[in-house]
């Protein structure tokens, strides 16, 4: 075409960045790859084609990692992370931030080699992906640089294994590194098989940045070698990637003690009132959904949008998607580049093939002839009964349903297993405030959407996994408590034969909603001093007990709505009326365990209910310093129904332990008391009785901590278990977990001194809360 | 001398032969207005990434250069006016670019959008022009504040037209959006149409006063129902002037007018463009929001002064292949 011929038409043109570098860095590379281990590149070994899916061509041959290759990996990063470690937080504060450097150096390297690799636009691997990952890492040098004054008392977890999806490849990779290196641990790092590249050239910049060796490894493969890497001598596993690969992680890692974080899937909410700037809202839409071609955890997948204006925001919708450009993801001039392999591309056709009803539109777009392409869709007219509500499609396609009021969005949006973002679009700022904390998210998108920084926790909740990355908050994900736990012997009830000690009988129920139940089974057990004496009989709880329990709990959600104040006077109320009856529950102590420490329990009890009373309104969220003109509000939220399996050593601290940091952050639990030692927990319900704690808030059960741990661990209802059993439950607990990936926080068979500091505070409260991310930008 | 393509292109950008339904405008609409809403931050965030998500190189970034510079209105709104200097800038509004660039671009015969001036410089503009097919714009209604008595404001418009703008550019009364009455502006509007008769009308909102975009959104909706031809960002007075966030609220504004009402209306960013990048980012904001009928004259204008200088340069870069100098092209 000639200038005078574009003047008239006014078409586009090709814009394309160029790819000369990039393929120029894999030329010198030998257009084949080993794996990085211990600050070199390996052989290039047995491999696999590693293709740009915008046009099937070859870009490099990867090494398939054997198990040898996993293992000297693993060995590398052991050796490397005692020294990194000691190394200390401005030595690895000044590492970080030469990676960072490097990576800025290097920003179009990177960038092209991503969108070669991975068929994301290049706009967003220049502008987005690239950028993002550079913060990470400046972000992360400081907090490794604060780590020793800001984190007195944690400690790097040691090896970790981290996995990553195919769809940010270089910045899910900053995401794991970042935080983990900060903490003075070592890596061993997986990309996926689609895009292993620039985790490569990011190897190449490790070497550049002169990082000791052994700190970073990189080997490539497919999900095999995730599994390797899984059930090797690691410390942790962090991995993002599907709910399904996620849940086999925790089944495999159950009972080993490696600490866990998973990032999942999601099918997000993307919420539209009608009183909504429909114009951005709509161009919101295109970055939540058409994001690096809905190949996002996070995407604005789900449109709820207020019925009265659905028509219209559709119909405007739809015009919109007609824009879009969809082609060559290197040219800058494309909106939506390709779908990253024919296997997800065959996915996605089949799901949208599949759909049971609702009108599909696709943008009237010009396609590609050859490479992975699918045009952006929309499905309107679906409720939520229809599988595409519920599935994740990982793809361009977004569904669409309708709502009329606010508290019906709120309950469409929440009607999913998942719970990873959502997106609510309101010109009011109390229609804002109010449904943000009601989103079942780890973050809220407000009047915007897919915002991400290093400073602002990112991660889910429910079937989304579990963890935060970046902030403050993700930084626990990468320590744990310093010090070296002993191992905590099973504590056995005592036998005998002799007459009772009470005069008159006394039955001690289970306590459920509020009120004293007799055990479903109809079953009890005596409970002996150690001298043999009869002390009473204790109801052996089942499952039937447990479900009644769990739906007590969860029927007392207003306890989660109501002021740290009123909780902080319960609390306070408890402690009061358990003071009173000091002695009795002090002579009950010592009989039940024989000793004589029964008076100085009571007395921690009390300080461990005030404790908490204080915490109540004390365990305050954060303002994140984002780099928007706006707030990232880190709200603090109850964990939801907690189910504990108490320690058993002490049976009056251990429960209220437990107790306390769960109902002072607004959750309901349902306790299992102390095995050998159950009556002191049935004693204390006389005390939650006459101290104004609604019913269901606290529920307490008896019986053999192992038959009733899978129980909990399996409830869909349940959000969270912990247990402190003098039974290792780990492996029962974890397992059961994979059901609705509940949160768990186990002692692997470990003691904890609940006299001592390691017996309240932080860790409990955080173990008793999720921190939700509501990203809120201003400006008028 | 021109070639038939400019010559149609010449003749495309007379306000009188458009190829579009003149819009009529239409009752004030209050539910309408009242439901407008403009997002500032997330209008901002769009407009940042905006420069990012659009390229247009080679042949193409040449064609689409000399597309904004037929766009243009060539503008000289100083106090030192005089017929000779309006001469000057309508030589140059004949002849924008250098002949042996032109040539080489195959664009021979381009001229700019229209040539902008105070009422009393509009008699030596239209006689420089005569036979050019450019029209004469004039600012109008007590610019650039709008303030003068209503009556004379009205009857200014009026002069103007008789004395042959085919273009009248007026200010819209800022208090009244700043008060909220909309049904003055309106009122205003209608009768500062009625005034123009067949010459067209651009709405000047000077967005830089009207405190929100909300405001600007409002009020570019109440001015295209009262029949505004274009609705234009700035007088170039204010201290902000056309931005990227602003330009978005009033473009999607008129998207929502043409919608509903089927009828197309120009957009004319005014001051702050000056560099042949920013022209770029215009134009795709124009095709890719509101479609390739906003690419032409008769439903875009720059109004601009130094931006033409920059776009030589490109030019002239694009033929030789070397970076340009201003020296090295004719001064308007």
């Amino acid at each position: 075409m000639t200038v005078k011929e574009i003047f008239e038409t006014m078409e586009y043109g090709p814009a394309p960045e160029s790819a000369a570098d990039a393929f120029a860095w894999l030329v010198d590379q030998g257009d084949r790859f080993g794996h990085f281990i211990d600050g070199a590149f390996t052989e290039p070994g047995e491999g696999f084609l590693s293709k740009n899916p915008a046009n099937g061509e070859t870009l490099a041959t990867l090494s398939q990692a054997t198990q040898a290759d996993v293992e000297a990996a693993v060995q590398a990063a052991r050796k490397a992370q005692p020294k990194w470690e000691k190394l200390g937080g401005h030595g690895r504060a000044r590492h970080l931030y030469a990676i960072a450097r490097l990576l800025q150096k290097h920003a179009r390297l990177f960038a092209v080699l991503e969108t070669l690799d991975n068929g994301k636009p290049i706009r967003e691997s220049r502008d987005i992906d690239v950028p993002l990952a550079q913060r990470h890492f400046y972000y992360h040098a400081g907090m490794a640089q604060l780590m020793a004054a800001e984190l007195p008392g944690r400690a790097a977890l040691g090896v970790c294994g981290q996995i990553i999806p195919w769809n940010f490849p270089l910045l899910m990779l900053a995401w794991k590194i970042a935080p983990a290196l900060a903490m003075g641990n070592t890596v061993v790092l997986k990309p996926a098989e689609y895009t292993s590249l620039t985790a490569l050239l990011f190897a190449d910049i490790c070497r550049q940045a002169g990082l000791p060796k052994g700190v970073v490894n990189i080997v490539t493969g497919d999900g095999a070698v995730g599994e390797m890497i899984v059930s090797a001598d690691v410390d942790k596993i962090a991995f993002t990637g599907s709910t399904e690969v996620g849940r086999k992680i925790r089944a495999a890692t159950a009972g080993s003690g490696k600490a866990l974080t998973l990032e999942l899937g999601g099918k997000s909410p993307y919420i539209v009132f009608e009183d909504a700037d429909i114009d951005s809202a709509i161009e919101g839409l295109v970055d939540a959904i058409w994001f690096n071609q809905g190949q996002v955890c996070c995407a604005g997948s789900r449109l709820i949008v207020q019925e009265g204006i659905a028509e219209d925001f559709h119909a405007r919708l739809r015009t919109r998607m007609d824009k879009l450009r969809l082609g060559n993801p290197l040219d800058k001039c494309i909106d939506v580049g390709a779908i990253v392999d024919h296997t997800q591309l065959e996915t996605i056709k089949r799901m949208v093939g599949q759909s049971d009803g609702g009108e599909v539109y696709h943008a009237r777009v010009d396609m590609p002839v050859e490479g992975c392409f699918y045009p952006p869709t929309l499905i309107t007219g679906l409720s939520p009964s229809a599988a595409l509500m519920q599935d994740e499609i990982f793809g361009p396609v977004l569904v669409s349903t309708t709502f009329r009021t606010p508290s019906e969005a709120v309950q469409l949006a929440n009607n999913t297993r998942y719970g990873l973002a959502a997106t609510v679009w309101t010109e009011n700022v109390n229609l804002a405030l109010d449904v943000a904390p009601k989103l079942a998210a780890g973050v809220v998108w407000v009047n915007g959407t897919n915002m991400f920084d290093a400073a602002a926790g990112f991660g889910g909740v429910r079937e989304s996994g579990f963890g935060r990355e970046g902030g403050w908050e993700g930084l626990s994900a990468y320590t744990k408590p310093a010090g070296k736990a002993k191992p905590l012997d099973p504590v056995a009830a005592f036998k005998g034969d002799k007459a009772p000690v009470d005069p008159v009988d006394r039955t001690a129920k289970l306590y459920i909603g509020g009120k004293q139940a007799r055990p479903d089974g109809g079953y009890s057990r005596a409970v002996w001093s150690k001298t043999g004496e009869l002390l009473g009989h204790a109801s052996l709880a089942n499952r039937k007990d447990v479900r009644n329990a769990v739906e007590a709990a969860k029927g007392a959600g207003g306890w989660s709505h109501t002021t740290g104040h009123l909780r902080a006077q319960i609390l306070y109320y408890i402690a009061e009326n358990l003071a009173a009856r000091s002695d009795e529950f002090a002579h009950r102590l010592n009989q039940l365990t024989g000793g004589r420490t029964g008076a100085k329990e009571v007395e921690a009890s009390v300080s461990r209910l005030f404790t908490y009373a204080a915490w109540a309104d004390k365990f305050d969220g954060q303002v994140h310093n984002a780099p928007i003109r706006g707030v990232a509000l880190a709200m603090r939220e109850p964990v939801g129904v907690i189910g504990a399996l108490c320690p058993d050593e002490a049976p009056l601290l251990g429960l209220i332990s437990v107790m306390g940091p769960a109902i002072a952050m607004g959750n309901r639990a349902v306790l299992v008391a102390s095995e050998p030692f159950p009556l002191a927990a049935t004693d204390f319900v006389q005390v939650l009785e006459t101290s104004d704690v609604p019913g269901g808030v606290v529920n307490i059960l008896t019986g053999p901590h192992a038959e009733l741990a899978p129980t909990l661990a399996q409830h869909m209802d349940v959000d969270a278990v912990w247990s402190f059993s003098s039974t290792d439950l780990a492996q029962v607990i974890e397992t059961g977990s994979t059901g609705n990936l509940k949160r768990t926080w186990v002692n692997n068979g470990q003691a904890r001194d609940w006299y001592g500091p390691e017996g309240e505070g932080r860790l409990f409260l955080d173990a008793a809360t999720e921190v939700k991310n509501v990203w809120v930008p201003y400006g008028e | 001398m021109m070639t038939d393509t400019a010559n149609s292109s010449a003749l495309a950008q007379l306000p009188q032969t458009v190829a579009h339904a003149r819009n009529p405008g239409l009752p004030l609409d209050m539910d309408w207005v009242r439901a407008v809403q403009a997002n500032t931050s997330a209008i901002e965030r769009r407009a940042a990434t905006l420069p990012g998500r659009r390229s247009v190189k080679k042949d193409h970034q040449a064609a689409w250069l000399a597309r904004a510079i037929s766009c243009i209105d060539l503008t000289t709104l100083a106090g030192d006016d005089t017929p000779g200097r309006v001469r000057r800038l309508c030589a140059k509004a004949r002849q924008p670019v250098r002949a042996d660039v032109l040539d080489a671009l195959g664009l021979h015969g381009l001229t700019v959008g229209a040539v902008c001036v105070y009422h009393e410089m509009i008699a030596p503009a239209v006689e420089a022009l005569e036979g050019s097919g450019i029209p004469v714009a004039a600012v109008s209604t007590g610019f650039p504040a709008g303030l003068s008595p209503y009556r004379l404001r009205v009857a200014e418009i009026e002069e103007s037209v008789k004395a042959g703008a085919a273009e009248i550019d007026i200010v819209i009364s800022r208090h009244h959006v700043l008060t909220g009455d909309w049904q003055a502006l309106y009122d205003e509007m209608r009768d500062f149409r009625a005034a123009c008769g067949e010459a067209h009308v651009k709405a000047i909102l000077a967005t830089g006063e009207l405190g929100t975009l909300r405001n600007v959104a409002r009020a570019s909706l109440v001015c295209m129902m009262a029949g505004a031809d274009f609705i234009k960002t700035s007088t170039g007075k204010e201290t902000m002037n056309a931005t990227l966030p602003v330009s978005l609220t009033m473009i999607r504004a008129i998207r929502a007018y043409e919608a509903r009402t089927g009828y197309k209306v120009g957009y004319k960013p005014a001051g702050g463009i000056s560099k042949a990048k920013d022209a770029l980012v215009y134009l795709s904001l124009m095709k890719d929001e509101l479609g390739d009928a906003w690419l032409r004259p008769n439903l875009f204008r720059f109004g601009a002064s130094s931006l033409l200088g920059d776009i030589e340069r490109q030019l002239e870069h694009h033929v030789t292949g070397a970076y340009s100098a201003a020296h090295r092209h004719p001064m308007g």
